[in-house]
């Protein structure tokens, strides 16, 4: 055994971005996520890369360093900075306890690994980013905190602040969780159980196959300056390094290992009696040609299967957007698109760039913000959506704006933000109960921040009034209005979102305060 | 028992995991009224002219001190609006320093504990913080306690209540001894004017059944239930449109007044002609004198009128 300097700071690394990124999601009282989340998140890929299309500069290049440390390093990123890489790794370590079975070398499934990467990409290309959707590691790992791990803190942090109670401290806040999504749970319970499952008994057989960026980083690391390299002179094949390589990537037996799936995880090093394999600058070897045992044939064929998936998943993915929601018995059918957040432009640029990371749903003080179904079409599943059944956007509140790693949601200045006009209210009389109860209500109007609603004389009562172009879509009315059992208020999306004018200010209140008691 | 005695015993005991969830017995709570007679002879006192802290400490002692509200060792909750996610300067929620200057009055007479909560309209952390409440509540050692989740609330009856008949109400009002309302007077898009009846909704957990079953008579209903021990209406910054959340700091009128009294209803007549309108421009003022919570014959009252 030789010392393995390399794998404590590979440890060390990703445990470090592992927390990073887990203490975002986890931040229960949201203290930590709106400041934070721009660093933290810097390197990561997939959401680097959506933001850096939409703005580029210094602030958004995190995937060209990463690009760049692939270049270099080869496939660190994989093993130290991606966090569902790091849950693998810590999966694999446990199951060294439980099982006795050893890795083994395993030939390259480059059809399958590709051919999704290919599908991506095109998909990207094509408009839709669905593939990264279901496929990006960080969104993925996101989703899994938000749905499974997030809870358990609040439950627990409820039971703390409780505890305090009980002395008479009220330093912790409680917090509520405004409903459960089951579609979001499902999914992530879904990939949960194949990434447990595949690194219990493959390692990094799910970053080999099915990430993306992990294929893409594959075919980058072919001609990276540093290499895990055997030196075959002296090397006796004594398979322990394959032994402990989780990536299932060294084949002892020709003494060669496929970087193209090496995560850089040094395991291997640490293992060899001989000292003969090495982490090395390594210009001239040319890798992966060894492994292309399957010819040209196999590329028509990978070329066809991506065809025929091509083309039946693109009659999914142009779902239409809209849908019914608001069905009422004295109204025609109303409909519906979903609310996307303030910032997020347009539901079109929303679904092109958001990954359904959640990270926003997790970070929204109020709980508006709930994953979606089918509201965005089938290829904008789980992205978040404005939900005025649980809650209301708060009107001086840039949270989301701010933490979005994709820039699907682009920050702007809160005073801009109160100008963005997501929806718009709509009022139903015939609902309202000022008319059907013929006794006042107003609750739409008192919770409206900018006065589009309020309150107009109506017989001897008073009855709510829109005006349109002041309303920003926030959603307070909808949320306030008690009528049962449909609304009378709601809010309708705005597809491309528009800039709303000022509130009405009206004149400095003259009147001056009378000198004496007015009883 | 209620929630938090069974807490208590449960973290006592160490079966803090079964409490987590909602206990919420259906606690009978008969209508609690103030016994206090006013021995000065004030039934309500007017202040113009100072700061809000000022103006209580001269209010409160021509009203014979604090000591007659609170005794050594009594538990206080005060009741303030904090409803709204909004700066002191816009007048959307009670003035912070006038709560302090509360809360020091009643530590002084050897209260145990003063808590503060609202069960706020936006986000409740955001209320608490950028009102200035927090800030406020903590420097005098007053707890500012959550208000937000249903699990605070029992439900109660409301025995002489017409529409409301029953209500889940903050267990904080349920069990402390004392119950001081600080309302601020603002306009209000509905309910016409927010004052200290209607500052009432802010202890109640479901607001929407108010909104659906008459809103006048439910706010006049549930002042029958308990009525708080002294009321002071916060009339500093008197958001005099637009209400109850304003838009602008131009629809604020700095009006430099204070109202304090035991009569919810009294001091609520006073507040709407401080305001410039009378009690018929505000419905469940007049429902609440015919249904004896109060008076609204200001004239039939013994009124300090007092100027800084």
């Amino acid at each position: 055994m030789q010392k393995n300097g390399l794998k404590k700071i590979r440890v060390v690394l990703s445990l470090l971005f592992l927390s990073a990124v887990s203490i975002l999601f986890i931040d229960v009282e949201n203290k930590i996520v709106e400041n934070w989340s721009g660093p933290f998140l810097y390197l990561q890929f997939v959401p680097s890369l959506l933001k850096f299309i939409y703005i580029a500069g210094i602030g958004t290049a995190g995937f060209i360093f990463v690009i760049i440390l692939t270049v270099i390093f080869g496939r660190v990123y994989c093993s130290s900075i991606c966090p569902l890489g790091t849950v693998q790794d810590i999966v694999s370590y446990i199951s060294k306890r439980f099982r006795k079975a050893k890795y083994k070398f395993l030939r390259s499934n480059n059809k399958s690994r590709y051919a999704i990467l290919f599908l991506v990409v095109l998909l990207l290309m094509v408009g839709t980013n669905f593939g990264l959707l279901l496929l990006d590691p960080f969104s993925n790992f996101g989703r899994v905190l938000a749905s499974f791990v997030r809870p358990v803190f609040v439950f627990l942090n409820n039971g703390l602040v409780l505890a305090l109670e009980t002395f008479d401290n009220y330093s912790l806040y409680p917090v509520e969780i405004k409903g459960f999504n089951f579609v979001s749970t499902i999914f992530s319970a879904m990939l949960l159980v194949i990434v447990i499952n595949l690194s219990y008994k493959y390692g990094r057989l799910y970053c080999n196959v099915i990430c993306p960026v992990g294929s893409l980083f594959g075919i980058i690391s072919k001609y990276s300056f540093f290499k895990v390299v055997i030196n075959k002179e002296r090397c006796n094949g004594c398979g322990l390094c394959e032994s402990v390589c989780k990536s299932e990537c060294i084949d002892s037996q020709i003494k060669h290992i496929d970087v193209t799936r090496c995560v850089e995880c040094f395991n291997c090093l640490g293992v060899c009696h001989g000292r003969c394999i090495s982490y090395n600058m390594s210009l001239g070897e040319k890798a992966g040609k060894i492994l292309s045992y399957n010819g040209p044939e196999s590329r028509r064929d990978f070329i066809q299967k991506i065809g025929i998936s091509f083309v039946s998943l693109s009659g999914l993915v142009k779902v239409e957007k809209k849908i019914d929601v608001y069905v009422d018995n004295k109204t025609p059918v109303v409909i519906k698109n979903p609310i996307s957040p303030p910032g997020s432009l347009s539901l079109e640029h929303f679904t092109d760039k958001c990954t359904s990371c959640h990270l926003c749903i997790t970070a929204c003080p109020t709980q508006v913000l709930q994953p979606s179904f089918l509201h965005y079409g089938f290829s904008g599943i789980l992205h978040p959506m404005l939900d005025y059944k649980k809650s209301f956007c708060n009107y001086g509140c840039t949270v989301c704006l701010n933490v979005c790693p994709t820039g699907a949601i682009t920050p702007v200045q809160l005073e801009d933000k109160r100008l963005i006009q997501i929806g718009k209210a709509k009022f139903i009389e015939d609902n309202c109960v000022v008319k059907t109860q013929g006794t006042d209500c107003g609750a739409c109007a008192e919770h409206c921040p900018t006065k589009a609603v309020r309150m107009v004389p109506y017989q001897d009562l008073r009855i709510p009034e829109v005006t349109g172009d002041i309303c920003i879509g926030c959603g307070a009315c909808e949320y306030a209005c008690p009528s049962k059992p449909w609304k009378s208020i709601y809010v309708d999306s705005n597809i491309v979102h528009a800039t709303a004018k000022k509130p009405l200010e009206d004149e400095i209140w003259k009147e001056d305060p009378k000198e004496d008691f007015p009883f | 028992m209620n929630r938090r005695n069974f807490l208590k015993k449960a973290v006592g005991t160490g079966v803090l995991a079964g409490s987590i969830g909602n206990i919420g017995a259906l606690t009978d709570i008969y209508a609690m009224t103030s016994d206090v007679k006013d021995s000065e002879g004030y039934d309500l006192v007017a202040i113009k002219g100072g700061e809000p802290d000022v103006m209580f400490d001269r209010g409160i002692a021509s009203l014979g001190g604090m000591k007659r509200f609170v005794k050594k060792g009594d538990t206080v909750v005060v009741k303030p609006n904090i409803g709204w996610d909004k700066t002191e300067e816009f007048g959307a929620n009670t003035n912070p320093l006038l709560v302090k200057r509360i809360i020091q009055h009643c530590f002084e007479e050897g209260a145990r504990n003063v808590y503060v909560f609202d069960n706020t309209c936006d986000e409740w952390r955001m209320c608490y913080e950028n009102s200035g409440m927090k800030k406020a509540v903590n420097e005098v050692d007053g707890k500012l306690v959550p208000g937000n989740d249903k699990k605070f609330y029992s439900d109660v009856k409301v025995k002489q209540g017409k529409r409301l008949r029953e209500a889940m109400v903050h267990e904080r009002i349920l069990e402390s001894d004392v119950f001081i309302n600080v309302p601020v007077l603002k306009s209000h898009g509905s309910a016409r004017l927010t004052i200290a009846m209607k500052n009432l909704m802010g202890v109640v957990w479901d607001r929407r059944y108010w909104h659906r079953n008459d809103l006048h008579q439910c706010i006049a209903d549930f002042a029958t239930f308990r009525k708080p021990d002294l009321n002071v209406v916060d009339c500093y910054n008197v958001m005099m449109r637009n209400g109850p959340r304003g838009v602008s700091v131009k629809d604020v009128k700095r009006i430099k007044t204070q109202l304090i009294s035991s009569d919810i209803v009294a001091v609520d007549t006073a507040a709407t002609k401080v305001f410039g309108l009378e009690t018929d421009d505000v419905p469940y003022i007049n429902i609440a004198h015919d249904m004896k919570v109060g008076t609204k014959n200001l004239d039939q009252l013994n009124i300090a009128k007092l100027k800084i």
